[in-house]
């Protein structure tokens, strides 16, 4: 039992599962100040998102909507946790995913591109998005951090003005694509099928779970992988190897771009929703990629799983009575859990410390046994 | 309170995944003496002593402190129990005054403010006792490594610590700072503190311990007074057998010229002046070239300068004829440059990299580790990793895929050693290539040094320790402020005409 809490991914699983418990521990204790009486039920709500609707049909229909969703978090999260390896944090996730929309919806609507063309399209913008970053970085060592921020607003008002070419009349929303640009909807395959002829699930939930793939393998297997696994953990070492490490810090956010502005593209071709030109803020959606991409212990699978969870709970939140509450609650209690999602490292810290302090105690026991026979032969003497 | 041992530690025993690195180890320190553990690289020294300062906790085992059981959690406990460490790796805060790292942690405080004048003078009173001079106002990033080790022994008499322990004191020492740390320990000694002594070198243990622990492969081997020993019995006892401490080599038979450094200047991070200045030397193939030189004398710069690590500010250097003064630090490699470096932390491995993935780290590249797709071949490297650490015997807990970050310190530069080496570069740089090595590793990476330079190879060492700078090479260079001041001849010069051309007291103008 022991030797098995010592293994890493054990600890990564155990770590992720007490966040979620916490983040679900902590949202009941904020239901309750708001009012008790309904914070049980609305907590359960939360849980069991497409559940809570009665009739089978519905239910996969609901649970569709929530993958519609998990797609582009997840490829979110895998931008995130890619750049993570090289020890870089790209929170220009949010703005690359911004890139991916905006180019998806503007070729198909503006110049009626079909499905794939916008795709290639939003993933090349989406690495050179990436690439400014990694340029800057590289070459004038500006933090990721500060320079991912600022372009993230630059894309967000950037994307809006593109976009007000291409919406509904009198309305800051994009136009839908049925009916407009039917070609750049992505397949379904007969996916929707699967889930009471759901017209949004389409190709783009098993192609994000195949990239999350694809990642594993390029860091854990090639020769990529390795050096940028490398450039991660030793800079100097790295450099002493001859990695060209400036090529690498650009290579790894522009691949973390492309992944990002895959799942903006992935979401918004499927028609599920519209682009508001309106928006004064970036998505949450890159942001809750970093959460994912934490929670799922910085590891590709775990990341699927990680991104369905959250987009479950916000799902859930729109369940939460609403005459009990104000409508915001389902956006706090799921920002709530996001946000205990964040502490993975810390409760990983715990357990370590958790364990040592257990051995520690068995071995006080042992010692004491051991010294109360010494001490009494010595007295003796 | 009349017992005699001031520590004493029975039983020991702590395993690690895949090896048990103290097995049922003993050692009792008498009070006032100085006692030198010994042995191989990986034999369970320092998980000993981490045992005794509460960094790990045994599986088994009793430890007594003046004939009381005790109990060491974590350093804190040690610490309370006047157990004090000098790691090997300094854990200093290098942007703190050595005053404010002395007494971080335990500072005199009145009404939530630092009362430092009182810290000041026990610090300087303790100074003047013992010693140990520092600038209690210096930075510590600015000050040497000897007086950075000063402040840390400093630190633990000022927690009025008895037992001081020392993990590989002189491993990152100058010569005059080792005689140094000699006369302090036995001050200290006489003072009636209890050390416990860390070293691989058999003299230094003569010259001071008064008795010797030896352990081999994580077991208790004897306890001897040194006295009554000889460094022969010694190393016997440790590597069981005997140890060769003269290189044999065949008189050098140099041919054409594979290293040609022409008028090399590199700029130096903290002055004005450049760190290397003007630097020509040529080593051919079939001889191994010394430079020599009290540390900080521009050696290591020298040596970025020409691995590529750092970038050159005038001057040509040529490997083969090619000029490679700009190229980058693979395409120096993949042309036949090996490079063993100074410090293995921070530029030699991937600490938490396998042992596996840290030996093809110049290598990964090559179609044998990577196929076609880009794809690792991870059989070939498992293969190829097993092969090094048996022919370098490269010891840890779990061969191939131990985290090199859990390896003992000698055998992490094994693992350096035999990457660089079974690269069969043209030029072998080995910056340091035995620190922290056993006096048996030591000779084995002497004899490879040599059977490079027999195969044909170029080979440029760089080192501090005078035994070896006479021993190794058949020409030496000594550098003295980023120059080269003179070429010796190891057959001909004496260690005290080397110490003088060292200290900048002689120069010749060698215009090689
Ligand atoms: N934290 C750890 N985890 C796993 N194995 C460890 C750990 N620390 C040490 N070991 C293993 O225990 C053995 C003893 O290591 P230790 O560092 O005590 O050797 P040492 O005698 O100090 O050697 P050296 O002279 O090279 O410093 C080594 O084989 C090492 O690989
Ligand atoms: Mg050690």
């Amino acid at each position: 039992m022991k030797n098995l809490l010592k293994r890493k991914g054990v600890q990564s699983l155990i770590a992720s599962l007490l966040c979620i418990v916490l983040g679900l521990l902590l949202g009941y204790v904020v239901l309750l100040f708001i009012n008790p009486a309904g914070a049980g039920q609305a907590i359960l709500a939360v849980i069991r998102n497409f559940l809570n609707v009665s009739k089978a049909n519905l239910q996969l229909k609901n649970l569709g909507n929530t993958l519609v969703k998990t797609a582009p978090l997840l490829m979110c999260s895998l931008s995130v946790l890619f750049a993570y390896k090289v020890g870089l944090f790209n929170i220009g996730v949010a703005g690359q995913y911004v890139v991916g929309a905006a180019a998806g919806l503007y070729a198909a609507l503006q110049w009626g591109w079909g499905w794939l063309p916008c795709l290639l399209l939003a993933i090349a913008l989406g690495a050179v998005s990436g690439a400014i970053v990694g340029m800057l970085k590289a070459y004038q060592n500006v933090n990721e951090v500060i320079s991912g921020i600022m372009l993230n607003w630059i894309t967000l008002y950037t994307a809006n003005m593109i976009l007000s070419g291409v919406t509904e009349q009198a309305s800051p929303y994009t136009l839908h694509l049925r009916g407009n640009a039917d070609q750049a909807i992505l397949p379904s395959l007969g996916l929707g099928n699967l889930f009471n002829k759901h017209q949004y699930v389409t190709i783009a939930v098993p192609l994000a779970i195949i990239l999350a793939i694809v990642v594993l393998v390029v860091l854990d297997k090639t020769r990529f992988g390795y050096e940028l696994r490398a450039t991660g953990n030793n800079k100097n070492a790295a450099k002493y190897a001859g990695m060209a490490e400036k090529r690498n810090i650009i290579l790894t956010l522009m691949i973390g771009g492309a992944l990002a502005a895959m799942g903006g593209a992935l979401l918004y071709l499927t028609d599920f929703e519209q682009w508001s030109v309106g928006l004064s803020s970036v998505p949450g959606m890159g942001f809750n990629g970093i959460a994912a991409a934490f929670l799922g212990g910085l590891n590709p699978i775990g990341a699927i799983f990680s991104s369905y969870f959250i987009q479950h709970i916000t799902a859930g939140g729109a369940f939460v009575d609403k005459s009990m509450y104000a409508s915001q609650i389902s956006d706090l209690i799921s920002s709530i859990i996001i946000y205990l999602c964040g502490f993975v490292l810390f409760i990983k810290y715990a357990i370590n410390t958790g364990l040592l302090r257990s051995e520690e105690r068995a071995l006080l026991r042992k010692q004491k046994a051991a010294a109360g026979g010494n001490t009494e032969k010595g007295g003796a003497s | 309170m009349d017992a005699p041992y001031a520590i004493e530690m029975l039983g020991i025993t702590k395993r690690f995944p895949g090896i048990i690195a103290n097995d049922n180890i003993t050692l009792q320190l008498r009070h006032g003496e100085i006692h030198a553990l010994l042995g191989e690289n990986g034999a369970g020294k320092s998980t000993l002593m981490s045992v005794l300062f509460g960094l790990y906790r045994p599986e088994e085992g009793v430890i007594k402190k003046d004939g009381v059981p005790v109990q060491i959690n974590d350093p804190n406990d040690a610490n309370a129990l006047g157990i004090g460490m000098v790691h090997q790796h300094f854990k200093l805060v290098e942007c703190f005054s050595v005053l404010d790292n002395i007494i971080l942690g335990v500072e005199p405080t009145k009404g939530g403010f630092l009362q430092k004048d009182a810290a000041r003078k026990k610090v300087m009173q303790l100074s003047e006792n013992y010693g140990l001079a520092v600038d209690p106002d210096a930075l510590i990033e600015d000050i040497t490594v000897g007086m950075q080790q000063r402040t840390e022994i400093l630190k633990m008499l000022y927690r009025d610590n008895e037992i001081l322990i020392f993990d590989e004191p002189t491993a990152v020492l100058t010569p005059q700072e080792i005689d140094e740390l000699m006369v302090i320990m036995k001050n200290l000694a006489r003072e009636g503190k209890s050390i416990l002594f860390i070293s691989h070198k058999l003299a230094e243990i003569m010259a001071v311990a008064d008795r010797c622990t030896v352990l081999r492969k994580g077991k208790y081997i004897g306890t001897v007074e040194t006295k009554s020993s000889s460094m022969e019995e010694l190393s016997a006892m440790m590597v069981g057998r005997n140890v060769n401490f003269h290189v044999e080599k065949k008189p050098a038979r140099p041919g054409e010229t594979v290293l040609d450094i022409q008028h090399m200047s590199v700029a130096s991070r903290q002055h004005k002046k450049d760190a290397v200045h003007d630097v020509s030397l040529q080593v051919r193939r079939g001889e191994i070239v010394c430079i020599a030189g009290i540390d900080g004398n521009g050696q290591s710069e020298f040596v970025y300068g020409l691995s590529g690590l750092e970038p050159l500010k005038d001057g040509k250097i040529f490997l083969d004829g090619k000029d490679l003064s700009r190229s980058a630090i693979r395409q120096r490699s993949i042309l036949g440059m090996s490079h063993i470096p100074e410090d293995r932390h921070k530029h030699g491995l991937v600490l938490d990299y396998s042992l596996e993935d840290n030996l093809v780290l110049q290598r990964y590249f090559e179609p044998e580790f990577t196929n076609k797709a880009g794809f690792l071949r991870r059989d070939n490297i498992r293969t190829y990793a097993e092969r090094l650490i048996e022919d370098y015997d490269v010891r840890s807990g779990q061969g191939p895929v131990t985290a090199a970050r859990s390896m003992s310190g000698g055998n992490q530069q094994k693992a350096i050693i035999a990457r660089e080496i079974d690269k069969d570069p043209e030029l072998l740089i080995a910056v340091q290539p035995t620190r922290g090595l056993d006096v048996g590793a030591i000779e084995f990476v002497h004899k490879k040094l040599v059977e490079q330079r027999d195969a044909g190879k170029a080979v440029l060492l760089i080192s501090l320790e005078l035994d070896e700078v006479m021993d190794v090479p058949d020409r030496i260079l000594v550098m003295y402020e980023g120059e080269i001041v003179g070429e010796l001849d190891p057959k001909k010069t004496t260690q005290e005409e080397l110490g003088l051309y060292m200290a900048g007291a002689k120069r010749d103008e060698v215009r090689a």
